[in-house]
């Protein structure tokens, strides 16, 4: 179990090692979120009720747009001169792989939803009413999608069609974690009388659904 | 394969399917015949108002669309378990069966979903009903197995084709419970009946033809399944004797002295 962990953090630190030093992420993927949010803004004629009023869907959507990039750019790091190969070549398991590929990607997502909440605060005018509901739907949903995305990512790797596939693979599956964790954000921001933390639980089965499936799934992936 | 395949190359047909593809074209006649002639519109008369009430004519798409939503279950459940036999056992015969079952219960499902919305105009009065949980799901499994046939177009190697799509599959099923259980779980949150037979007068033409609808395209579907497996079952067995042919014609060249041939170049 601790080689699992060892491995898992290795491999999530060397992720996290090239976002730091190409800054892909966070000099195209964090802009690209904002923008999303002036595009919504845009679309529904800047009128900030109505903006509001739709925050919480329209940051769901943003955050599901930039996990499609984030996954992307997961893949491709492998794909460059056999990275994979040699990753399975190094022994670890594949489920540590897994789970150190979706921790990368976690850590990134979880940055663009701080940027994106500040976002829908300063452009939309939302107002924080349960900060631990917020964090904790944040938190969830993020596992979910990295994890989710992760495992499509894997799927859809290696082929040269990779950046139209992923977002018909990937998006339908994550409709649930979108309708959960912008139900559990209608509730945090104030904006509907809802049950935000039953929408937390069905988020919490998903991710764990979602980190357990995919590490054992990405056995039969990666052996190829 | 074990029975007579194609023997000339340009038909999945044999005697069998032949026989079936018959008896499926007649019977669907006779659905229609049923559906949209011998059985009655569906009027009521309100207790106590005395209006016309009821489905009318609309009634007599659900011969067609109840049915084809069973077989869509019955399609991608055939398909989850040939994915996962397909894990277990890597024999293509697996494979094949999953993608002809995928790709047959793909049409299914979005004739589920075409027939419902024709159905639910002037029913429900609306093409698309955003707060039915049931619609919604269905919409969300017809689009997760476009997903899976577009992978399996999109992957080469047909082993990392069998293995990929085996994964999604097996992901995608997960929603069927969700379809079919919907109706009981979010009762306030769907228009669909929980048992559309229950409120219907149930004459017993009305019976006979719903009964009619499953015989029929329980017919259809094991007949487009088993063209569609035969198809599959042809291409992989192309793809290896094409490369079995390649080795061949390039050994024969090394034989006769000809590497120019061999490796590909020189012409």
């Amino acid at each position: 179990m601790n080689r699992f962990l060892a491995d898992a953090r290795l491999v999530a630190a060397k992720d996290l090692r090239i976002e730091a030093r190409s800054r892909v992420v966070l000099n195209q993927v964090a802009p690209f979120a904002l923008l999303v949010l002036v595009l919504f803004g845009f679309a529904l004629d800047a009128d900030q009720r109505t903006l509001r009023a739709f925050a919480p869907g329209l940051f769901w959507v943003a955050v599901l747009l930039c996990a499609l990039l984030a996954v992307q750019r997961s893949v491709s790091v492998e794909q460059a001169d056999g990275a994979l190969t040699g990753l399975r070549l190094s022994g670890m398991s594949p489920a540590a792989l897994f789970v150190g590929k979706a921790a990368a990607v976690f850590v990134q997502l979880v940055v663009l939803e701080v940027l994106l909440t500040a976002g829908i605060i300063v452009l939309y005018g939302s107002e924080i009413e349960q900060p631990l509901l917020l964090v904790a739907t944040g938190v969830l949903a993020a596992v979910a999608v990295a994890c989710t995305g992760t495992l499509y990512g894997a799927l859809a790797s290696g082929l040269g069609v990779r950046e139209t596939l992923l977002p018909i693979l990937l998006l339908p599956v994550l409709a649930p974690v979108l309708i959960g964790a912008t139900r559990a954000f209608d509730d945090a921001l104030g904006n509907a009388a809802v049950d935000g933390w039953a929408w937390l639980g069905l988020l919490a089965v998903f991710a764990v659904v979602a980190t357990a499936g995919g590490a054992l799934a990405h056995g039969a992936l990666v052996e190829e | 394969m074990t029975e007579t395949m194609a023997t000339n190359g340009t038909t999945t047909g044999s005697r069998g399917s032949r026989v079936l593809g018959a008896a499926t074209l007649l019977g669907l006649a006779t659905l229609l015949l049923f559906a949209f002639g011998l059985t009655e519109a569906d009027i009521r008369l309100h207790p106590t108002t005395g209006e016309e009430i009821g489905q009318f004519d609309a009634v007599r798409l659900l011969y067609l669309h109840v049915p084809l939503a069973v077989f869509t279950y019955v399609a991608f459940v055939l398909c989850a378990f040939a994915s996962a036999g397909y894990l277990i056992r890597r024999t293509p015969w697996f494979d094949t069966m999953a993608h002809a079952a995928a790709e047959v219960g793909t049409v299914f499902c979005g004739l589920v979903l075409v027939t419902g919305s024709i159905w639910g105009r002037p029913v429900w009065n609306t093409w698309w009903e955003w707060g039915d949980v049931r619609l919604m799901t269905t919409l969300v499994l017809f689009l997760m197995f476009t997903g899976y046939l577009a992978l399996r177009r999109a992957t080469v190697d047909p082993r990392a084709a069998a293995r990929r799509g085996a994964v999604v599959a097996l992901v995608a099923v997960l929603d069927l419970p969700l379809v079919n259980r919907s109706v009981e779980w979010w009762e306030n949150r769907t228009l669909h009946q929980k048992s559309t037979l229950g409120e219907l007068k149930i004459q017993d033409l009305t019976l006979f033809t719903l009964m009619l609808g499953f015989l029929v395209f329980g017919l259809v579907l094991a007949w487009l399944l088993l063209h569609r497996f035969r198809v599959g079952w042809l291409e992989r067995e192309d793809a290896e004797h094409g490369i079995a042919a390649d080795i061949a014609e390039r050994r024969a060249a090394i034989d006769e002295g000809d590497v120019d041939a061999a490796v590909g170049e020189g012409t």
